[in-house]
């Protein structure tokens, strides 16, 4: 049976966190659509919290501690990302925004994404359209159609409908499909030479 | 092997006494600096060069100058001369005139700069940081060996039956080392022509050094310029040291806390253990220096960085006291323990005229 590695950032600042619930939710069912699709899940959680020194460091040095180099290599070797972070102000936090800051060029590149948010209302819910889609949007990333949010009325039961569940079971199926069909991802070696010396030379 | 120091020539408030040494005091405490690294035995002075405040080295060559007028045995380089935005052949006319009035005690090491808006200062765009260094050193190689010149790029005017003047100091170009933290093609680069590569280390992971290094030792032997091993390597160092460890750290610690480039980030102990920085007894920059080998090979050019983050002038005076008495004696000893004896030492001015009689001496 093949296998596929999604990781699985979460954004939230506090324990418990409803945003690391909602990235429990996603990661369990896209693991569960994967195993249906006949592919071995394989899922490493990142939660920024217990990064977020070693995130501002290195936005400052310049280079990553090599605890967050290692993130940074889960996310760049992983098959599909879940991300999520929650909304404040009108859109992803800080934490979360520096964390895909980090990411080196090219890293979600062809990588399917599914984004989601939760927030303290559900008034928020368009940032997922307006800040999430277009943010992975521009690291050519593959955002899967549907995002999920999370507000506080999902988190009660009856007053979603459980609707949360079917838009994070939606959202998972879509994830996996995408996931399924690509081959690994292969992560790009920083130092390796792309040009010959005389491609060079000849300024090509 | 080679030891000395590298500058970068900054000036910056002292977070002690938040006193801020002028230009004039700054470029002053850089030829003291360099006058007494000769004094205590090192090998190397090395200037960085910058176009905007707050650092003070913007006319290397004119230093270099003043400096080779009152040493006798220093060897003067650069950390980094920038090959994107000067003049390739202001370059090659520069270096070869102080190569004159150094008696050859003069190398180079070329770099790309990082800074965006230096470059449209000089005319060009950061974004051809990688072409500008490719093409403005292929016209300062040939300019350093051919007379006559006709060459014709894309970021200088066009040249016709140029000869630079004055010409290298017998005939031989000053070495080149190019410097890079992490392009492989400038790796690429050092490997093709033959030159020396030096890796700043200090502000990077080891793994990052490790890689660079090992990519420009392969392609050397690619391009057929001896084996891996036989590749010039250069390395940078971060130290500060008192006989007591405690005391390093203790006196350091405000100056790393508010240094312009790692302050207000990691811990002086998480920046420690991330990079090459020692900070502590003569014995551990020895103990942590001698380690550098062990993921990089034998190498030719170990500078360190001791003048830097508002550290005064005495103090930094005090730590070329401990390395030219403590340090360097033993490096010097250890590093050449187990050395294989085709690993060569870094090229200088006689070694290069040496080698170009016996070349021409095969041919006749």
């Amino acid at each position: 049976m093949t296998e596929r590695t999604l990781a699985v950032v979460a954004g939230g600042l506090r324990q418990p966190s409803s945003t690391r619930l909602l990235a429990d939710k996603l990661a369990a069912a896209a693991g569960e659509e994967l195993t249906r699709l006949g592919v071995t899940p394989k899922i490493e959680l990142i939660e920024l919290r217990d990064h977020a020194h070693e995130i501002v460091d290195n936005l400052l040095t310049g280079f990553p501690a090599s605890t967050f180099a290692r993130v940074v290599e889960t996310v760049a070797g992983a098959d599909g990302l879940i991300a999520v972070s929650p909304i404040f102000t009108a859109s992803y936090s800080g934490l979360f925004k520096s964390f895909v800051d980090l990411l080196p060029d090219g890293t979600l590149a062809d990588k399917p994404v599914l984004i989601g948010a939760t927030g303290g209302t559900a008034r928020h819910s368009l940032a997922l359209d307006h800040a999430m889609r277009p943010l992975f949007a521009y690291t050519r990333s593959v955002v899967i159609p549907t995002g999920v949010f999370a507000a506080p009325e999902d988190w009660g039961g009856d007053e979603g409908g459980g609707r949360l569940d079917q838009r994070v079971r939606r959202a998972a199926a879509e994830l996996a499909a995408e996931v399924a069909r690509r081959d690994p991802a292969t992560p790009q070696d920083p130092f390796a030479l792309r040009t010959s010396f005389e491609e060079l030379l000849a300024g090509e | 092997m080679q030891f000395g120091l590298f500058s970068v020539g900054d000036v910056t408030p002292d977070p002690t006494n938040r006193t801020t040494p002028s230009e004039h005091d700054r470029i002053k405490a850089m030829i003291a600096i360099a006058l007494k690294a000769e004094e205590v035995g090192l090998d190397v002075f090395a200037t960085g060069e910058h176009h905007n405040p707050p650092f003070v080295p913007s006319s290397p060559t004119t230093m270099l100058g003043y400096i080779a007028a009152r040493t006798e045995r220093l060897l003067l380089s650069t950390a980094t001369t920038l090959i994107t935005t000067s003049d390739p052949v202001k370059i090659a006319e520069d270096f070869a005139m102080l190569q004159h009035l150094a008696d050859g005690r003069v190398d180079l090491m070329l770099g790309r700069g990082n800074t965006g808006p230096v470059y449209p200062w000089f005319g060009q765009d950061i974004r051809n940081g990688i072409p500008l260094a490719i093409e403005n050193y292929a016209l300062l190689h040939q300019l350093w060996r051919e007379e006559g010149v006709d060459w014709k790029g894309r970021f200088r005017t066009p040249l016709q039956s140029f000869t630079s003047t004055p010409r290298p100091l017998d005939d031989v170009p000053p070495f080149v080392w190019h410097g890079s933290i992490r392009s492989p093609e400038i790796a690429e680069q050092a490997a093709y022509y033959g030159d020396g590569f030096f890796a700043n280390h200090i502000f990077w992971p080891r793994e990052h050094t490790q890689r660079m290094i090992g990519l420009y030792r392969e392609r050397f032997a690619h391009y057929g310029h001896g084996t891996a091993e036989q590749a010039i390597v250069g390395l940078g160092g971060q130290v500060f040291m008192r006989k007591n460890s405690q005391d390093a750290v203790a006196e350091f610690r405000p100056y790393f806390d508010e240094a312009p480039v790692y302050g207000h980030g990691p811990s002086l102990e998480e920046f420690t253990r991330e990079t090459p920085l020692t900070v502590g007894s003569p014995q551990q920059v020895i103990d942590r220096t001698l380690g550098f080998r062990d993921y990089v090979g034998d190498y030719q050019r170990q500078l360190f960085l001791i003048d830097h983050a508002g550290l005064p002038l005495k103090i930094v005076l005090e730590q070329l006291d401990l390395l030219g008495e403590e340090v360097v004696p033993v490096l010097r000893k250890e590093f050449a323990k187990n050395r294989p004896a085709d690993v060569p030492d870094a090229p200088t001015h006689e070694s290069l005229v040496a080698a170009d009689k016996a070349a021409a001496e095969v041919a006749a």
